[in-house]
């Protein structure tokens, strides 16, 4: 098996750098907190309503930096007791589930891209720079009225 | 038998300028999708 | 020219691909009007519905069929004739094919499956859905067998010899397809098709997801590796040349069965149930699977190059302009190439853990597979089928037709090139994919997406309209290639398959022992996946009961 000279050195390039993107992401992810939506926590879909902390949805204050927002996705919307409002610069911790099929939880303009799966409680870190009204939408086929599942979040 | 694989000194100088460009687009890209992220 | 019989088999095959091809590009061309606020559909018909039918007759049907038409002529011609009994398990596997797509197809129509082509649970659609999806693969698999019989037929009679590449890739591609099936195939006939029958209650969301990626991403490379088998094997002859190297081009194939199948969780990045660990891991392999088209790109640049440098080409870009570019049948692939460029660079930003963050079910998405599967696929696809259905049926390909093939190339090249730039720039923005039309209640972030020149509603529209009138000229050229055109009856007229030679001398053996590579693929597979997907069914939530929410 013959490698071209030529190609020897491309492969080395091309190694090379997906190496370096692997790096960096692994590091970022795993040294500095950012990594994708997830947890590995379990919830009975049929009983979301009476477990914590979706009896409760919407925003609790934890302590002085951090926040809890408990979010339920259901067809076609997302259970909230009042209008969501954070705190700009703090640290805000979505937990979200569904109560019947898959959803997403995502917010325009954010890192928060959250799948909502029936049966397990997703979460994310996330702290708002700029104050401002967000988008709150589902990017996950849910049935005939996906596209009208959305809400909005006030940070301020 | 013909030796249809390529002998090792073959002029293939295009062939890496234009390898080395799909791997500038590789790199661009990806750079700016990062770039995207940290700012969000 | 191969025999008759086979002749017949790999066009009914097409035959099939292109009635899937018609309707789906229809189903696309009415998502961009109803996106667009253009037109409302009936209320018998459902958006959703009509995204279902697009995905699954454009991503699996037309595929597939195409796929096993491309092999069956291949392996006829490289390795000889089929037999009896490999012509009659090849047709058993076209029909129980067909039966299953019809299947499928007749729930997608009458409104009982309007789940897409992940049909995700615990979306509930008919059970009659998923049988039909089931009968498909196994179709596919009994299709499968017979070339592989056929395959080891001419082993048996060329001990010791490499087998031509056509044959080697297109037994890759198969053991890839079988291996990657095995997921889908567990989570239809033991998760689903009890649960819409009745037998069980509740479903296991996150395992039936798991399991459907560990099938979802090795069904990329199953259409990936066959227009990679035509840049590798069809394009040298075109270009006036052999194939750069035999052994990288095994070498990169059979890293394709190692690498595509242990990666699935790389879809599925953004939610819970799987550790950081386990995603990233698989994250990793991914990677790996990008090496083996890194290959394939300098092999590809190199043909060209020892091909224009052999037409005169000189300096350092010369032989660019000594490629035959009045060759449809060239310049098509070509384009689907330098398509896959950013589709592949794409690729590689999906891939990259948290950036799918970004990125994850928004438009970009869209944008990509139509770059990836939707042209760098499907347009190489086109190339073949310009020599592959005047060379099955012996008719010529006329002046006229070549002309027309010109228009529908650079049509559907241009169409895709606005589309799925809009696709990406608006999903980058954040605009969801798989939605109908909808501006969230005119909200200031809505209106703002769709403000651009090119990241806008009508840019998709014009280039899905572009697109669809491409798909109807090419639908026009296969009508004719297939029953109207003239047969070619002087040697001149007749249209060849252009296979490369393929200089085996310097070819190891060893690359063609796939129990080493099977058995490392399924090393992998139990690295990546045995202890997540443990975890997941120890850890199992009470399951969730389906629901239609159409």
């Amino acid at each position: 098996m013959h490698f071209h000279k030529y190609e020897k050195i491309w492969l080395v390039f091309g190694i090379v750098a997906l190496t370096i993107f692997l790096g960096v992401v692994g590091v970022s992810a795993f040294s500095h907190d950012h990594t994708p939506a997830g947890g590995m926590h379990t919830i009975d879909p049929k009983k979301v309503n009476e477990t914590a902390p979706f009896d409760k949805p919407g925003v609790t204050q934890l302590d002085d930096d951090t926040y809890q927002v408990a979010i339920v996705a259901m067809a076609f919307g997302y259970t909230t007791p009042e209008k969501l409002r954070v705190p700009a610069g703090k640290e805000i911790v979505f937990h979200v589930t569904s109560s019947d099929v898959v959803h997403s939880f995502t917010i325009d303009n954010t890192k928060v891209n959250m799948m909502a799966v029936p049966g397990q409680i997703t979460m994310k870190s996330y702290t708002f720079t700029e104050p401002g009204k967000y988008l709150i939408l589902c990017n996950e086929y849910c049935g005939t009225g996906h596209h009208m599942m959305f809400n909005e979040i006030e940070v301020y | 038998m013909a030796k249809y694989n390529e002998a090792p000194e073959a002029d293939l100088k295009g062939t890496l300028i234009c390898v080395f460009l799909v791997g500038l687009v590789i790199v661009v890209m990806w750079v700016a999708a990062y770039l995207m992220y940290t700012a969000r | 020219m191969i025999a008759a019989q086979d002749r017949k088999l790999a066009l009914s095959n097409i035959g099939v691909a292109y009635t899937a091809f018609l309707l789906g590009t229809l189903c696309g061309l009415l998502q961009v009007f109803i996106r667009n606020d253009a037109i409302q559909l009936p209320a018998w018909l459902d958006y959703y519905q009509i995204l279902t039918a697009h995905g699954v007759l454009l991503a699996l049907i037309f595929t597939t069929f195409f796929i096993f038409g491309f092999f069956v002529t291949g392996m006829s011609k490289s390795l000889g004739n089929f037999g009896p009994k490999v012509r009659l398990v090849s047709w058993i596997g076209f029909w129980v094919t067909v039966i299953g797509t019809v299947l499928a197809t007749a729930m997608i129509v009458s409104g009982e499956a309007s789940v897409l082509y992940t049909f995700y649970a615990p979306l509930k659609a008919s059970g009659w859905y998923y049988v039909g999806l089931a009968l498909f693969v196994v179709g596919t698999w009994i299709s499968s067998f017979a070339l592989v019989s056929h395959y080891m037929v001419w082993r048996k009679t060329n001990k010791g010899q490499l087998s031509p590449l056509f044959a080697f890739m297109t037994i890759t591609t198969i053991i890839l397809w079988l291996i990657a099936c095995l997921g889908v195939v567990a989570t239809v006939l033991f998760q689903y098709i009890p649960w819409t029958f009745g037998w069980v209650d509740t479903i296991d969301v996150e395992l039936s997801r798991s399991l459907f990626w560990y099938f979802g991403h090795p069904l990329v490379y199953f259409w990936l590796l066959p227009a990679y088998m035509a840049w590798y094997v069809i394009v040298p002859k075109l270009v006036g040349t052999t194939v750069f190297s035999d052994s990288l081009a095994r070498l990169s194939f059979v890293l394709f069965i190692l690498f595509s199948i242990p990666v699935g969780f790389h879809h599925q990045l953004t939610e819970p149930g799987i550790s950081n660990f386990w995603k990233f891991l698989q994250v990793m392999l991914t990677f790996m699977v990008i090496i083996p088209s890194l290959m394939t790109a300098f092999s590809m640049f190199a043909t060209f190059e020892t091909a224009g440098r052999k037409n005169g080409g000189k300096g350092l870009f010369g032989w660019f302009t000594k490629l035959p570019w009045k060759d449809i049948r060239f310049t098509s692939i070509f384009v689907a190439m330098a398509f896959f460029i950013p589709g592949g660079a794409g690729g590689i930003i999906n891939a990259s853990f948290q950036l799918n963050e970004v990125v994850h079910n928004t438009l970009w998405v869209v944008g990509h597979f139509h770059i990836t599967v939707g042209t760098p696929v499907a347009m190489t696809f086109m190339g073949l089928t310009f020599w592959l259905i005047p060379y099955l049926t012996g008719r010529k390909f006329t002046k006229a037709m070549q002309k027309l093939g010109f228009v529908q190339i650079v049509t559907w090249s241009v169409g895709m090139l606005m589309m799925s730039t809009a696709q990406h720039v608006l999903g980058l923005l954040g605009a969801p994919r798989r939605t109908a039309f909808s501006s969230y209640n005119n909200h200031a972030s809505t209106l703002e997406w769709f403000d651009g020149i090119i990241s806008s509603h009508v840019t998709m529209a014009i280039g899905g309209s572009i697109l669809f009138l491409s798909a109807m000229l090419l639908i026009y050229i296969v009508v004719m290639t297939m029953f109207l055109s003239p047969k070619a009856v002087k040697e001149k007229d007749m249209v060849e398959f252009p296979m490369a030679e393929s200089g085996k001398a310097s070819t190891p053996k060893f690359l063609e022992n796939w129990w080493i590579w099977i058995g490392i693929a399924f090393a992998l597979i139990f690295i990546a996946y045995a202890i997540p997907l443990g975890d997941m069914i120890q850890h199992a939530p009470p399951g969730a009961e389906g629901l239609k929410t159409w």
